[in-house]
């Protein structure tokens, strides 16, 4: 019952617009509809409790409380404080490119948006099954590096051109050993869809059979998603805020919320290809596999926000050197091991 | 070859890693920096110029803004430079106190600088963290001298007041908590290897060119070279404690760093000292000095070791109930001289790194 119940609900408007006589064409475009606006409201709501959870969790660890006023225990601060951005003007500095300052903003939630478009959330629960589903998520996803880009080349402020020429870089350099991280996994599933990867995590997820894997893929990850420590892109206390200097009101807030989203993306993707995804562990299948993938989601998005409130900064060089110098060799090791782990594994032919 | 070219960032006046109204023009090749011109003044006052028009007791509250940070130790050296042009022997009470409270700004400061030292390397939690130690001492500070930050605790001659009852006790109560404070600070901050990265082998200041530039303070001290006024040249009544002068080794952002932990250490060292002395210490809080204070003609200088370095207090008295002209010989703004050289050559990254580990307080800068 509640294992299917998103399903069931898909089914039902379906067969809905069925018995109405609506052609099926028309029904697929509605139900594309129709989950694109779960997807979108799935991604606000989740980025607005994500604010608050920081928060929270910030407040905790510096041994404060954190926001309290707004709503019972302060949870609608975040409604509070997109309300207060969205009410504010938008200034647009002179010298600006004005179509690329005013695009950025609402560019960067299209990776974020498209992505959770294959992202299997619960058994059979995904907008899309993708055969490529992996390759997919990760082209889409460094697109967003453009769009940073973007943001800070029309901005015309020197620190906004030094944020975003570190995105550029860190993303080149942290999204190569992100791949040769994952090919150790494509290897043993033998397949790009994320629904197989899960799947094939039956008998054990790969954090136990690709540790290492798994490591390089969460400090990429965290890399990817400009968190501490790999903050460089808004160090504030180097370069201000990066690429966001210059924006003012909502273009500043869509930035800060499309950093959320890609913080879920990153752990969604450690869940589903490391953590198991859906699938229930010891056997307790009793809670449905979509709420499975929502904890194990969170506990990875709570382990981001321990780093974050933990560590301090690195500096430019170090993160590249320790990008090329000590993931890429590791990974490419992982892969090597691997291999030979699965040769010898059919060799004796269990 | 790509011919590139250097292009020049304005860092400050208004930065969040200034530390205040300080601003560096960054010559920058791509992130490194080529040349790093400081430029302060945005938060001059003319405290020198006012006290020129002001009674000598009357300059005592300009001191606490020069260093807010450590006030204490502003007034100290101020009053003691008085003292010293007017001869006047101080009560050994008011000796206590001011070493109290001075030893307290001192250890508020040096809490301070961790905690904003950590967020210019980019810890957040750090910077908050100490904020609750410094919320204890400035409490103390607080029930002692009806002030947070600017205590304008000393008089020429004395102190204010004397400690309220069970004030030394709260004190002594703080003081014993601290070396675990500092603990976590090494453990959460100092031990961290992202931080040691940073800092370490970064900004570097060698033994000669601290002592050419006349540096002084921690930012001398981490480059090894052993010269803490309380030890060198023993003013008030430091040579009746027992303390030592923690030394750096290699001369860069860390020991800098470090130096003033185990600084805050020695201090809690010695206010547990002093406080045991205090107790069996009765009497005047206050040496017999006219209302009306009209020093000598003449001149005195005085220099103290505040949190930030040597502070110097030049005081020409032309008879008169004012002073003819004041100078005050400011550590931070010292300090600063060798901030370009240091920088040359690191990243834009580094700088917030050696600017925060000189640990400049631009009310002191700009005076």
């Amino acid at each position: 019952m509640l294992e299917t119940i998103f399903i069931d609900i898909a089914n039902w408007i379906r067969n809905l617009l069925g018995s109405a006589g609506v052609p099926a064409l028309w029904n697929d475009t509605v139900m594309m509809l129709v989950k694109l606006t779960a997807i979108i409201v799935f991604i606000l709501i989740n980025a607005l409790w994500l604010v608050y959870m920081e928060r929270k969790v910030a407040g905790y660890m510096q041994a404060r409380i954190g926001p309290n006023r707004v709503g019972p225990k302060g949870l609608l601060q975040t409604t509070a404080d997109i309300g207060k951005l969205i009410s504010k003007e938008i200034i647009i500095p002179k010298n600006v490119d004005k179509i690329l300052f005013l695009l950025a903003p609402v560019l960067i939630f299209v990776p974020p948006l498209t992505i959770f478009s294959v992202i299997p959330f619960g058994k059979n629960m995904m907008a899309i099954d993708l055969n490529i589903g992996l390759f997919f998520v990760f082209a889409i996803a460094s697109l967003s590096t453009l769009i940073f880009w973007i943001g800070g080349w029309s901005s015309y402020n020197k620190y906004s051109l030094l944020g975003s020429m570190r995105v550029i870089s860190q993303m080149v350099s942290y999204e190569l050993p992100m791949m040769l991280a994952l090919l150790g996994v494509i290897m043993i599933v033998g397949s790009l869809n994320l629904s197989e990867i899960i799947l094939a995590q039956e008998s054990a997820w790969f954090i136990i059979s690709q540790p290492i894997a798994f490591l390089i893929f969460f400090i990429a990850a965290v890399a990817e998603c400009n968190r501490v420590p790999f903050d460089l892109m808004e160090g504030e206390s180097e370069i201000i805020a990066g690429p966001y200097t210059e924006y003012s009101g909502m273009g500043f807030a869509m930035f800060f919320l499309a950093e959320y989203a890609n913080i879920m993306i990153a752990s969604a993707m450690t869940t589903v290809l490391f953590l198991g995804g859906w699938l229930a562990p010891f056997g307790l299948t009793f809670i449905p596999s979509w709420l499975w993938f929502f904890v194990k989601m969170y506990v990875v998005i709570f382990v981001f926000m321990w780093l974050r409130w933990t560590y301090p900064r690195v500096r430019i060089d170090q993160l590249l050197g320790f990008g090329w110098k000590v993931l890429v060799p590791l990974s490419l090791a992982n892969i090597f091991v691997t291999g030979i782990g699965m040769y010898i594994y059919r060799a004796l032919g269990w | 070859m790509l011919r590139t070219e250097t292009y020049t960032v304005n860092f400050g006046p208004q930065h969040p890693a200034t530390h205040g109204v300080f601003r560096v023009m960054l010559n920058l090749d791509g992130e490194r920096i080529v040349k790093a011109e400081p430029v302060c003044g945005y938060l001059h006052r003319g405290v020198e110029k006012l006290a020129e028009n002001r009674t000598y007791q009357q300059v005592i509250p300009y001191t606490d803004r020069l260093d807010y940070l450590a006030a204490g130790l502003q007034n100290q050296g101020y009053v003691e430079t008085i003292e010293k042009l007017m001869e006047i022997e101080v009560p050994d009470r008011a000796e206590y106190l001011r070493i109290i409270t001075a030893e307290l700004s001192r250890i508020a400061s040096h809490v301070l600088f961790v905690g904003v030292y950590a967020l210019d390397i980019g810890a957040f939690t750090g910077f908050l963290l100490c904020f609750r130690e410094r919320e204890r001492i400035l409490d103390l500070m607080e029930e002692l001298t009806g002030s947070r930050m600017t205590y304008s605790y000393a008089r020429i001659g004395g102190v204010a007041a004397d400690a309220p009852e069970g004030w030394l006790d709260r004190v002594e109560k703080v003081v014993n908590d601290l070396p675990y404070y500092f603990d976590i600070y090494d453990d959460l901050i100092s031990g961290n290897e992202i931080f040691q990265a940073r800092t370490k082998y970064v900004g570097y200041l060698s033994a000669e060119s601290a002592v050419d530039y006349s540096l002084s303070g921690p930012t001398l001290r981490g480059s090894g070279i052993d010269y803490d006024l309380r030890k060198a040249k023993p003013y008030s009544i430091y040579d009746r404690f027992n303390f030592e002068v923690p030394l750096g080794e290699n001369g860069d952002c860390f020991d800098r760093y470090f130096c003033r932990i185990l600084e805050m250490r020695q201090s809690v060292y010695i206010l547990q000292q002093a406080i045991e002395q205090i107790r069996e210490t009765d009497g005047p809080i206050m040496a017999k000095v006219p209302k009306v204070l009209k020093p000598p003609k003449g001149e005195a200088y005085h220099e103290i070791e505040s949190s930030k370095g040597i502070l110097g207090y030049y005081v020409v008295s032309d008879g008169s109930n004012k002073p003819y002209r004041v100078h005050v010989r400011r550590p931070s703004f010292v300090n600063l001289g060798f901030l370009d050289e240091m920088c040359r050559g690191g990243l834009v990254a580094d700088l917030v790194a050696i600017l925060g580990s000189i640990d400049i307080v631009l009310g002191e800068v700009d005076c």
